[in-house]
């Protein structure tokens, strides 16, 4: 029993690292920069892509992955510099709407690249064998997945929390004017912040690979759980999308063994109830009021 | 901020009421009146093998007409009006299977279940606003999906839904594979929402939803029960999109899954925004042009449509704010600007 539970446990872990990882970007650009950014899951289908792409032609894993999170950082970038730009301005329409056009063209471009049907992403083999942790043996992949989510959470909690850049972040997200005043330049904070987002979505499309498939849809069809951790989570905040999307991945794991026929709307309806009752979501960033 | 801000204050309306047309430039206006519905009779007339593909242009018409008046007019910002599409489909094409083949009876059914949802879940969160609002849509869309794909004994998951069998219209007029009672179908019941959503938005209380898209906290202090005129409007506009809904499965006498899922919220937003939001027919314009783009990419390849699509939709965004139907106004502005430029003084 007591080793049944730990099983779920690692599995939700495992998965709400995976969530957490592409998240954490959203929760930098939504959260933090205020653009409802329906394409942050290209940025990660593209890391994914990459990485998947490399890993067949022989290329090895790590450096594939940094690879991932480069190019997802690199087209952040442009992106940011071209059409995010105008839109920290405009409402909340525009963003979706212009976001959902990313979508459209990084999902048409994808399938036209690497064919509509899941791509297969090659992991080394110590990865692919089962650990023995003791009370069993485990996918070294998962256990692979928490070290790298963890070690992220760590960087950016120091980041954003207790570096000068987190401090220089926060002021020009609360008040820019103020921030120019003083003389931060704001634009290429913000350009910079927004490719660090982009770049670790890439980095978690493409380690995550074998929890969310790569295929085209990927970019539409798992940003409402990325947009559900960042909201659940409360915007802006690190603390509160790491315990949403670990409580996510526990849940829906949870829902998996227990509740097969019901599990993917129990999660929906969950967040429903939930935003219903703390429209702020679990912990508002206090830079949000 | 709501709907796309727009700098300039808004204008009125040019004609307030179908009287009003037989004044002042008023052939100009009717002449405006009068193209797209000329355009959809002749249609009729003219389309030979392409009748099926007016007929989706006309029910996606009707689909953008409803957002329309939730998004544009009122401006709720919402990504979940395929729930309703969705929804007045597969309550169609139960109400066929299970109920009773008459289309009149299933499609009045199926308005008034996608209405009631719309009001039961808008009571729920229209209070309130901006990404939260958003993401409850969102979750509420999902939820549906979820919902209709895992209760495949009801709905087929999906394989969608199969063996939707309808009656003759009035006993007279039935649906054949060359789609000519389908047409006509879809554009009377496209004409009487034109009228209602007109009527609707000429109204002081489509007067009241324009006052709340703009500031919704001074309508409340003079007195405007918005919570209220928002319900009042979403419902209506659910009530719309489930007629969509209905249209589309008693034309194609199936239901698909894909009803239910964000790409359909998606591309109706899409093609409103394309054709330009708070004009009514910005919706004619932008779900025609939206299958003549998918028509003719399609052809170079299956993918490309989607890539254009997105394209359109960013430019539309970032340099047309108010759609095609606006691109007299800007090219003017352009114009006079260029015509400014050489002389400097």
């Amino acid at each position: 029993m007591l080793s049944f539970a730990a099983t779920v446990l690692l599995d939700g872990v495992s998965y709400g690292m995976v969530l957490f990882l592409i998240s954490v970007g959203l929760t930098i650009t939504m959260g933090l920069m205020r653009v409802v950014n329906l394409a942050h899951g290209s940025f990660a289908m593209i890391g994914g892509y990459t990485a998947g792409y490399l890993t067949q032609k022989g290329v090895n894993f790590y450096f594939a992955l940094v690879c991932a999170a480069a190019v997802a950082g690199a087209l952040g970038g442009i992106a940011e510099l071209t059409v995010y730009r105008p839109l920290y301005r405009k409402g909340e329409l525009s963003q979706v709407l212009l976001t959902i056009g990313l979508v459209f063209v990084v999902t048409a471009v994808a399938t036209e690249m690497f064919g509509a049907f899941p791509y297969p992403m090659v992991f080394p083999d110590y990865l692919a064998q089962p650990v023995n942790i003791g009370f069993r043996t485990y996918p070294a992949y998962r256990l692979f997945l928490i070290a790298v989510g963890a070690v992220v959470a760590a960087v950016m909690w120091y980041l954003i929390d207790n570096s000068l850049y987190g401090a220089k972040l926060r002021a020009a997200v609360d008040n820019s004017k103020i921030a120019r005043c003083v003389g931060m330049n704001v634009n290429i904070l913000f350009t910079g912040t927004f490719i660090i987002g982009c770049a670790l979505a890439g980095l978690g499309g493409a380690v995550g690979a074998q929890i969310l498939s790569l295929e085209p849809s990927y970019a539409l069809k798992y940003v409402v759980l990325f947009l559900v951790v960042v909201i659940v989570g409360g915007e802006g905040s690190f603390k509160g999308s790491f315990i949403a999307a670990i409580a996510l991945g526990i849940i829906d794991t949870l829902g998996k063994y227990f509740v097969t026929q019901a599990a993917p709307y129990l999660l929906y309806a969950a967040v429903f109830v939930l935003l219903l009752w703390r429209p702020q979501g679990l912990m508002p960033s206090k830079a949000a009021g | 901020m709501t709907a796309l801000n727009r700098d300039e204050p808004v204008a009125a309306p040019p004609a307030t009421s179908f009287g009003a047309m037989t004044s002042g430039r008023s052939w100009l206006a009717l002449v405006g009146h009068a193209l797209p519905w000329a355009i959809i009779i002749v249609f009729y007339f003219m389309a030979g093998g392409y009748l099926s593909l007016g007929t989706q242009v006309l029910i996606w018409i009707l689909f953008a007409l409803s957002l329309d008046l939730a998004l544009g007019y009122a401006g709720i910002v919402t990504l979940g009006q395929a729930a309703f599409f969705g929804l007045g489909a597969y309550a169609a094409g139960l109400f066929a299977i299970h109920v009773s083949p008459d289309p009149i009876l299933g499609h009045i059914a199926a308005v008034l279940i996608a209405g009631l949802f719309g009001l039961v879940t808008g009571a729920m969160i229209l209070h309130t606003t901006g990404v939260t609002f958003l993401m409850l849509t969102l979750a509420i869309v999902s939820i549906l999906f979820e919902y209709a794909n895992q209760a495949r004994s009801l709905t087929g998951g999906d394989d969608g839904l199969q063996g939707v069998k309808i009656d003759p219209i009035f006993g007279m007029f039935e649906f054949n594979i060359f789609g000519e009672t389908a047409y006509v179908y879809a554009a009377v019941v496209l004409f009487i929402w034109f009228l209602i959503s007109w009527r609707i938005v000429h109204s002081p209380f489509g007067r009241s939803l324009d006052g709340i898209r703009q500031n919704a906290r001074r309508m409340r202090a003079i007195g405007t029960p918005v919570w209220w005129r928002l319900l009042a409007v979403y419902t209506l506009s659910a009530a719309m999109a489930g007629s969509a809904g209905a249209l589309s499965a008693h034309a194609t006498r199936f239901v698909g899954l894909s009803v239910l899922s964000l790409l359909t919220s998606g591309i109706v937003t899409v093609m409103l925004i394309l054709g330009g939001t708070r004009r009514l027919y910005g919706a004619f314009v932008g779900a025609a042009v939206y299958y003549l783009v998918q028509d003719a990419t399609a052809r170079i390849s299956p993918y490309f449509w989607e890539f254009v699509v997105g394209l359109m939709l960013i430019a539309t965004v970032l340099f047309l704010e108010g759609g095609l139907l606006d691109l007299g106004r800007v090219g003017r502005r352009l114009f006079d600007r260029l015509r400014r430029r050489p002389d400097p003084t």
